[in-house]
């Protein structure tokens, strides 16, 4: 597919798909009073679903549990004790102990602080890389289109998890290795949007009247294109933000996530496995956090995009 | 129509390049030698300088990189994908035993997301705000977001460990022991077939309640048709197009998407042989699987791409 066809298909899954209820369209519509401001208009449609609000207040605990682990954890998350291995839960260790006597619950705690550190690392770097590149193939269009989007296209041919399981694997697993690997599987997704938007912002009057007055490419590009793309790549942002917590669980679940101390909840599941049948909630705890946490980006995601740009739906 | 198909065959074609020029290269410039590795996996034998060069030759692995590709690529092309450098074995047949399992389970999946998840996001459409339209939307949100792996080993906790009911692990031939593969796919093929299920509910549901709005189905309830009549016959023909769009997306991902499942449940399909490729560092086998993972990734989506040239004349002349 080339750029040309990937706009069409994007505009045409804009026209065929529509991913969620009408019900909240319709309130947009009908029951919204002309002289409500934007910010009430916003958050009613947002707060309307109460599995939004649901996931908003998950991710809040996501990032206080995070900021204050080591306030929150009961125990040294890294602390071994032989004499404590695989315990059940009691009352001194909630969720029980793993195979080197490490309290899961603090583990849990402290794999929160992981996932959020490289689930933001890389939707930041991903989202700025691929909006770019996106940027600059839809608004110069040509050579650099051409390029761009079929070399994305090529990244396309394989499933994220694939390509930063190659990636990280060869530069030999490791925080910063993860990172690099899912970054790069999250790009093409950026610019393939980015490419979408800017391809019909660009055909808008005020970008004629931002260079009919002298304002450079990268002025255009930058001042009067990427904000129009923001609702777009914000509801982007949250929903992939999930994606990217739950595929580098998935990376440290074949062992080629981060380092081997340092708790992650993929690693923590995958570590359980052995262990399944006399203590279960080794595996299951973590996974469950997991879960948790992706559900509610995704919620958050929906609900973002139904308050933000519901003309988004069937595209994100 | 032709023409279309021609431009779309000279693309698909040229993403294909890309895509093994990337593996190439990505495997060629990214940090580690198979060769080291291999020598020193070899605790045994202690390998001179001079036996270590010699090994390098015999796999052309002192080559210039650009020959080195152009030698992959006459292969590739001949239907020879190369030599493993790890155990010497023939990549071309062990990946077609392997990819045949992947694609089983793959196209098992699919059917089954399809076949589930159309009905049940129909059901949901057409009793709207009950409480059977309230449980599938909040399975399958809960669906599109679970990790499958994870999934996996809460089935295998009750199925296979607490209940004994279903071996936990493996693959058999359904030629050899048609009874004993069923036993083993229903657990990785529930695992598999959670998100197709989910985010096909999701969709239907979605799109069958924009099409229930729709001013002609206003007119089938007036002349007085029956709800079934309705539903079926006038509202799903038209609440499917976004659905094949979303299957087509599924399709494409089948063998790729299942490494996770494939080691959870050690069945030794594309993915499970990735995973031990990649970190042997074994370049033939790598470059293979990927390429073919690929090659159905760009195949399924220009039948994707000729099936709504073939619906919408418009899209033809893009």
């Amino acid at each position: 597919m080339d750029g040309l066809t990937l706009g069409s298909a994007m505009i045409r899954k804009a026209e065929d798909m529509k991913t969620e209820d009408t019900i909240i369209e319709d309130t947009i519509i009908t029951d919204t009073p002309f002289h409500t401001s934007e910010f009430r208009r916003f958050s009613r449609v947002f707060f309307s679903r109460g599995v939004v609000t649901f996931g908003i207040v998950i991710i809040l605990i996501l990032i206080i549990v995070a900021i204050f682990a080591p306030l929150l954890a009961p125990y040294d998350p890294y602390d071994t004790a032989l004499s404590q291995v695989l315990q059940t839960p009691n009352h001194e260790h909630l969720l029980g102990t793993d195979t080197l006597g490490r309290d899961i619950l603090s583990r849990i705690i402290y794999g929160s602080r992981t996932s959020l550190e490289i689930g933001l690392t890389v939707v930041f770097l991903g989202a700025s890389i691929g909006t770019l590149l996106g940027l600059i193939a839809g608004y110069f269009g040509g050579w650099p289109n051409i390029i761009i989007m079929r070399v994305m296209d090529a990244l396309m041919a394989f499933p994220m998890i694939l390509l930063a399981l190659c990636i990280a694997s060869l530069l030999g697993g490791g925080l910063k290795n993860v990172i690099i690997a899912l970054t790069i599987g999250l790009i093409p997704g950026y610019t393939r949007l980015m490419c979408g938007q800017v391809l019909t912002g660009k055909e808008n009057d005020y970008i004629m009247a931002a260079r009919s007055i002298g304002a450079s490419d990268w002025r255009i590009m930058l001042r009067h294109l990427t904000p129009s793309c923001f609702p777009p790549l914000i509801v982007m942002l949250t929903m992939v933000m999930g994606q990217t917590i739950l595929a580098e669980a998935g990376l440290s679940f074949l062992g080629v996530g981060v380092e081997a101390p340092i708790a992650a909840w993929g690693s923590m599941i995958s570590n359980g496995r052995d262990y399944l049948f006399t203590n279960p909630l080794l595996s299951f705890s973590p996974g469950f956090a997991l879960m948790l946490v992706v559900f509610s980006f995704s919620m958050v995601g929906d609900g973002l995009r139904d308050a933000l740009d519901p003309r988004l739906r069937g595209i994100l | 129509m032709l023409f279309f198909i021609i431009r779309r065959l000279f693309q698909a074609a040229i993403i294909m390049v890309i895509v093994s020029l990337l593996v190439f290269f990505m495997m060629r410039l990214l940090p580690g030698d198979p060769i080291l590795l291999l020598v020193t996996s070899n605790q045994k034998a202690e390998f001179t300088e001079q036996q270590i060069e010699i090994l390098r030759h015999e796999y052309g692995l002192d080559k210039p990189i650009i020959v080195q590709y152009i030698d992959w690529m006459g292969g590739v092309l001949r239907g020879d994908l190369g030599i493993s450098i790890l155990n010497k074995t023939r990549v071309g047949p062990e990946m077609t035993k392997r990819f045949f399992i992947s694609i089983h389970l793959g196209l098992l999946s699919f059917i089954i997301g399809n076949l589930v998840g159309i009905p049940l996001g129909v059901i949901a459409a057409v009793r709207r705000a009950t409480w059977i339209d309230s449980v599938v939307t909040v399975l399958s949100n809960i669906g599109i977001t679970v990790p499958n792996f994870w999934f996996g080993m809460i089935l295998i906790y009750i199925f296979g460990l607490h209940f004994r009911l279903l071996p936990t692990m493996g693959y058999t031939s359904p030629v050899t022991d048609f009874w004993l593969n069923t036993r083993q796919l229903i657990m990785p093929l529930a695992c598999l077939s959670l998100f197709p299920i989910a985010g096909t509910a999701r969709q239907t549901r979605s799109s069958m309640l924009e099409v229930m709005n729709q001013d002609y189905i206003r007119t089938a309830w007036s002349k007085g048709l029956k709800e079934r009549v309705v539903v079926l016959k006038h509202a799903l023909k038209n609440g499917m197009i976004p659905v094949i769009t979303l299957s087509g997306m599924q399709l494409s991902m089948i063998i790729g998407g299942q490494v996770l499942i494939e080691m959870v449940f050690n069945i030794p399909g594309m993915g499970r042989l990735l995973v031990t490729s990649v970190s042997n560092q074994d370049y033939p086998y790598v470059q293979g699987i990927i390429l073919l993972i690929a090659a159905v990734v760009v195949f399924v989506n220009l039948l994707v791409d000729f099936t709504y040239g073939w619906l919408d004349p418009r899209i033809r002349y893009d």
